[in-house]
C-alpha cells in the first residue's frame, strides 16, 4: 500500500465508512493517520467532554458532518440533574468561526438553545440536517430560523426533545424556494401547526421521505398530506382521532392506497381504534411498526393491524398487546428482528399483561430476532434459558422487570441462571440491561462468557464488590458501565485504574463508593474526570479524613483528553 | 402518573397523605411554556426515596421492596413542596410552583438547619432528595421536633423509586396525556392524581385533553383553555400567508369571546350538558365528565340567560 500514491490510498479508504474502521485505519502508521484525518468527513464523538471543537477541527479539517452526546444515559430516567452540563452552543460556536463546511449536526441528550440553532443557521452556508434526540432547551424559535436560513435543508429530525412551543409559525419560515426536505419530524411538538403552511411545504417538496407530525395535525389534514406526498416512505401520523365524519375517512383511505413505498408507521397520539382499518392496504409493506405511543390501540383493532403486517423487522408496541398478542406477533412477523415492548400502566398498578410467556413465544416464532426491550412484571430462569436457546444472535438484550430484586416467581430463586444463559449464548451480545433479583454469580457469568459486551445497566443487584469486579476484569470491550443501587464500593471503583481507559465512562449511583475513595481514583488518573454530583448540603463534602467516609450519591467517571470541564455547575465536584 | 407517598397509615395521628408537587405528572399538552424535563425532574426527585436503612453499611436487598427505613418516610414527610397551605393543592402554571418551592423549601431548610448557605441556585432537583444517610444527626432531631415525632413509627408505604421503571420522562408525558383511563372513571382513585376530560370546540378539528386535577378554580381553568384553543379562533382571521414570527398568543381569546361568541360547557354524571361555573369547583370536577366550547347560539337552550350570563363572566 506504501507504493501508491495518496490519492489512491484516500480513494480506497472512502469505501471504508464505520467510524470505528476509520479509527483502527488511523492507528495503522503515521502516513494513513494523515491521509484518514484529512479525507474524513464524518466523526462521532460519544461523549462531547472527552474532547474539545478546536482539537478535533485540528485533527479533521475537512469535517461535514458531527455526532455529538452529552448526558449520560440515566439522564433519560431524571437521575442527572438538569443544569449539569452538555452544551452545544461552545461546539457550534468554534465550528462557525474556524469556518469548516459543516453540513450534518446529530445531537443526543444535549442542551441546545435558540441562541446555537440560530448561530448554526446562519454559519453554514451548506448546512443539510439536524437531528436531535432527547435535547432540551429550545424553542420553536430556535426551529424558526433552521426553516428560514438553512437554504438546503433535507432533514429536520426532533426526536423526543422537550421543545418549549411558543406556537409561532415556525413552518411558514421556510422559504418558499425550500423544496429540497427529505425528512421532516416535528412529533414531539406539543403546540398547535399551521396546517396550511405545513400543506404548502410537503407540496413542494417531492424528495419528502419521512414525515412524523404531531399531535396537532387531525385527520383530515394527514388525507390532505398524505395525497401530496405518495411517495412517502415514514409516516407519523399524529392525532387519528375525530368524530369520523366519512368523507374525511373515506379521502384517507384513498390517499393511503396510493402510498406505496410506505414502509414505516408511528403515532396514532390520539388514536380511534377503528380507523386503523385505513392503513390494511399497505400493511404487507411495512417493515417498522411503532405504536408504542398508542395507548388507545390495543385488542382486536392492534390483532388485526399486526396480522397484516408479514414483513415486519421491527415492532416497538405497549404491554397491552398482552401474551396473546405477542403469539400473534410472533407467528405473523416472522422477519422481526427488532421488539420494544413498553408499560402502558405506568402507575405501577399491576396490570401488566406480558409476561415471561410472551417473550418466550416471540424467541420461539422469530428466528432473526436481535434486539429487544422489553418491560414485564415478572420472569423465571426457565424462560430465559429457553430464550437463550432459541435466540442465540441476540445483539441487545434489555430486560426490565419492573419491581426491583424481583426473584424468579415460580422458583424464588434469583434470576443469576437465567441471564447467565443468555450471555453464554449470545455470543454476539453488546448491549445487556439487567433487572429481577441477582447476585454476585450473574456478574460472573457475564465476566466470564460476555465478551463483546460494550454497555451493561445495572440496577438493584448484586451482593459485594466482587460483581463489578468479575465485569471489569472479563468484558475486554466494556465501553459504557453505569450502575445503580448495588452494594459496590470503593475496592472495585480502585481495583483497576487503567481498566477506565478503555471505556468511554462510568456511572455509579446509590452504591457504596466514597468520598475518600473517590479522590483516591482522581489522583491516579488524572486522564479522567471524576464528578460527583451532590445532592446534598455541598458544605458537608469537606476535606476532612472522617467526612471522606462519606458515601457519593452518583459518580460519573469518563476519559477525557482536555482535562476538567469549566461548565460544570456548583453541585458537581470535579475531583 | 403522580408521584405521592401512598398509603399512609390513616390511624396515626398527625398524619397525612402529601401531595408533593400538588401537581400531578402529566400533560405537558396543557401547560406548554413549561419545559416538560422541570416538571418530571420535581416529581421524582420529590418522592425519592432509599432503599436501605440510614447509616447502614450497604442497602437492604429486600425482596420485598416495600420495606423502607421509618427514617426515610420521616425525612420525606417533613419537607412539603408547597410552602404555604393556601396554595391548596395545586397552581396555575407550573412554573410558579418551581419557583415558588425554590423559595419556600430554601426558608423551611434555614428554618430547620440554620445551615447557611445551604442553598444552591442549581434548581431544587438538589434539595427534594436528601438522603437520609447524609443529614447529620442534629438536623435530623431538629425534623423529628418539628413535626412531633409522630411520624418515626409509620410503616413505610410503597413508594416509586426516582428514575424507576427506566422510562425516558418524554415517554411518561406523552403517555400520561394521552391515556384516557381516568376520564370515564366516576371517580379518579384518590391519590391517582390525573383526572383527564376531553374537551371539544365547536368548529376546531380535534379534541384535547385536560386534567381537571392541576387546576384549583375556573379562573385557571379558563385561562387554560383560552390558551389551547385561541389558535383556532384566530385561524378564522386569516392567518394564511402570515410570515415572520407572529405570535398566536398575543391575539387572546378573550377579546373574542367577549362577544359571547363561546360559552364552555360541560357534560355531567347524568349526561345533561350544563353551563359551568354554577357549581362550586369542587362538585364541578367531581360530575364533569366532559367540556365543550360551544357557540353561544347553540348554549341558549341550557339555562334561561345563560347567554346574557356568559356576556358578563370576565371569562367564559
Amino acid at each position: 500500500m506504501n507504493y501508491f500514491p495518496d490519492e489512491v490510498i484516500e480513494h480506497v479508504f472512502d469505501f471504508v465508512t464505520s467510524h470505528k474502521d476509520r479509527n483502527a485505519i488511523s492507528l495503522v502508521c503515521k502516513s494513513w493517520y494523515k491521509i484518514e484525518r484529512y479525507s474524513r468527513q464524518k466523526v462521532f464523538i460519544g461523549n462531547c467532554y472527552a474532547i474539545n471543537p478546536e482539537r478535533l477541527l485540528r485533527r479533521f479539517p475537512c469535517l461535514k458532518s458531527l455526532t455529538l452526546k452529552g448526558k449520560p444515559h440515566f439522564a433519560d430516567f431524571n437521575l442527572v440533574p438538569h443544569e449539569w452540563g452538555g452544551f452545544v452552543l461552545p461546539w457550534i460556536e468554534a465550528l462557525a468561526r474556524s469556518r469548516v463546511g459543516l453540513e450534518e449536526l446529530r445531537l443526543k441528550r444535549m442542551v441546545v438553545t435558540d441562541e446555537s440553532l440560530e448561530l448554526l443557521s446562519r454559519s453554514f452556508v451548506n448546512f443539510k440536517s439536524l437531528v436531535l434526540v432527547s435535547c432540551e432547551g429550545f424553542t420553536t424559535d430556535g426551529l424558526a430560523s433552521i426553516a428560514a436560513n438553512c437554504r438546503h435543508l433535507r432533514d429536520l429530525d426532533l426526536q423526543e426533545n422537550e421543545i418549549d412551543d411558543h406556537r409561532g409559525q415556525w413552518l411558514s419560515c421556510f422559504p418558499d424556494t425550500c423544496t429540497t426536505l427529505v425528512t421532516l419530524n416535528f412529533a414531539c411538538l406539543e403546540g398547535e401547526t399551521n396546517l396550511v403552511a405545513l400543506e404548502r411545504l410537503v407540496a413542494r417538496s417531492p424528495n419528502l421521505k419521512s414525515l412524523k407530525l404531531n399531535r396537532a395535525v387531525p385527520l383530515d389534514a394527514l388525507a390532505r398530506l398524505m395525497v401530496c406526498a405518495p411517495q412517502i416512505v415514514d409516516l407519523g401520523v399524529g392525532s387519528y382521532e375525530n368524530d369520523p365524519d366519512s368523507e374525511s375517512y373515506m379521502k384517507l383511505k384513498a390517499a393511503v392506497k396510493k402510498c406505496t413505498s410506505l414502509r414505516s408507521l408511528s403515532g396514532f397520539l390520539e388514536a380511534a381504534p377503528h380507523c386503523l382499518s385505513a392503513f390494511h392496504p399497505i400493511c404487507h409493506n411495512l417493515t417498522s411498526l411503532n405504536l408504542s405511543y398508542a395507548a388507545e390501540i390495543h385488542g382486536s383493532h392492534l390483532i388485526k393491524l399486526i396480522q397484516h403486517c408479514k414483513k415486519l423487522q421491527r415492532l416497538w408496541i405497549l404491554d397491552s398487546i398482552g401474551d396473546k398478542g405477542l403469539e400473534v406477533v410472533a407467528s405473523t412477523c416472522k422477519e422481526l428482528q427488532e421488539l420494544r415492548v413498553f408499560p402502558s400502566d405506568l402507575l405501577g398498578g399491576g396490570n401488566t399483561a406480558v409476561t415471561e410467556e410472551g417473550l418466550v413465544a416471540i424467541s420461539a416464532g422469530c428466528p432473526k430476532l436481535h434486539s429487544i426491550l422489553y418491560f414485564c412484571q415478572q420472569m423465571t430462569n426457565a424462560a430465559l434459558v429457553t430464550v437463550a436457546k432459541n435466540c442465540p444472535n441476540f445483539i441487545r438484550f434489555r430486560l426490565c422487570i419492573l419491581e426491583p430484586n424481583k426473584p424468579d416467581h415460580v422458583t424464588s430463586q434469583p434470576l443469576d441462571e437465567g441471564f447467565g444463559a443468555i450471555v453464554k449464548a449470545c455470543k454476539s451480545l453488546r448491549r445487556l440491561s439487567l433487572s429481577g433479583l441477582l447476585t454476585d454469580q450473574v456478574f460472573l457469568y457475564i465476566g466470564m462468557y460476555a465478551n463483546q459486551l460494550e454497555m451493561l445497566s445495572i440496577a438493584f443487584a448484586g451482593d459485594t464488590d466482587k460483581g463489578m469486579l468479575y465485569v471489569l476484569n472479563g468484558c475486554k470491550k466494556m465501553k459504557k458501565l453505569e450502575i445503580r443501587d448495588s452494594p459496590f464500593g470503593d475496592t472495585a471503583l480502585l481495583a483497576d485504574v487503567s481498566k477506565y481507559e478503555t471505556m468511554r465512562s462510568l456511572w455509579m449511583s446509590s452504591c457504596e463508593v466514597t468520598l475518600s475513595g473517590c479522590k483516591k481514583l482522581a489522583q491516579k488518573a488524572p486522564w479522567l474526570n471524576v464528578e460527583i454530583i451532590n445532592e446534598n448540603d455541598n458544605n458537608r463534602m469537606e476535606e476532612n479524613g472522617h467526612e471522606g467516609r462519606q458515601k457519593v450519591d452518583k459518580l460519573y467517571l469518563y476519559r477525557t483528553v482536555v482535562g476538567t470541564r469549566m461548565d460544570a455547575p456548583p453541585f458537581v465536584w470535579i475531583l | 402518573m403522580s408521584y405521592r407517598l401512598l398509603s399512609v397509615d390513616k390511624e396515626e395521628p398527625g398524619l397525612k397523605e402529601r401531595n408533593y408537587l400538588g401537581l400531578s405528572d402529566c400533560s405537558s399538552v396543557d401547560s406548554s411554556t413549561i419545559p416538560n424535563v422541570e416538571k418530571s425532574n420535581l416529581n421524582f426527585k420529590a418522592t425519592e426515596l432509599r432503599l436501605g436503612l440510614p447509616e447502614s453499611q450497604s442497602p437492604e436487598r429486600e425482596t420485598d421492596f416495600g420495606l423502607l427505613s421509618p427514617r426515610t418516610l420521616d425525612e420525606k414527610l417533613l419537607f412539603p413542596l408547597l410552602p404555604c397551605k393556601d396554595n391548596a393543592s395545586a397552581t396555575t402554571g407550573h412554573k410558579n410552583v418551581v419557583s415558588g418551592n425554590k423559595r419556600g423549601f430554601a426558608d423551611t431548610w434555614d428554618e430547620f438547619s440554620g445551615v447557611k448557605g445551604s442553598v444552591r441556585p442549581g434548581g431544587i432537583n438538589m434539595m427534594l432528595s436528601p438522603k437520609v444517610k447524609d443529614v447529620p444527626k442534629s438536623i435530623q432531631d431538629e425534623r423529628s421536633h418539628a413535626k412531633g415525632g409522630g411520624l418515626n413509627n409509620a410503616p413505610a408505604a410503597k413508594a416509586q423509586v426516582v428514575g424507576w421503571p427506566p422510562i425516558r420522562s418524554y415517554r411518561k408525558n406523552t403517555m400520561a396525556s394521552s391515556t384516557s383511563k381516568n376520564t370515564d372513571e366516576v371517580d379518579g382513585k384518590p391519590g391517582l392524581g390525573a383526572l383527564f376530560v376531553k374537551v371539544s370546540m365547536d368548529g376546531a378539528p380535534y379534541l384535547r385533553k385536560v386534567d381537571l386535577r392541576t387546576y384549583t378554580s375556573y379562573q385557571q381553568l379558563s385561562s387554560a383553555l383560552e390558551k389551547m384553543f385561541s389558535c383556532f379562533t384566530l385561524g378564522q382571521y386569516g392567518l394564511h400567508g402570515a410570515q415572520g414570527r407572529e405570535r398566536m398568543s398575543e391575539i387572546k381569546l378573550k377579546d373574542l369571546l367577549h362577544g359571547s361568541e363561546f360559552v364552555l360547557t360541560y357534560e355531567d354524571k347524568d349526561g345533561d350538558w350544563m353551563l359551568v361555573g354554577d357549581v362550586p369547583w369542587e362538585i364541578f370536577t367531581e360530575t364533569c365528565q366532559k367540556l365543550k366550547i360551544m357557540k353561544g347560539s347553540d348554549s341558549i337552550g341550557l339555562a334561561p340567560g345563560a347567554v346574557e350570563k356568559s356576556k358578563n363572566k370576565e371569562r367564559v
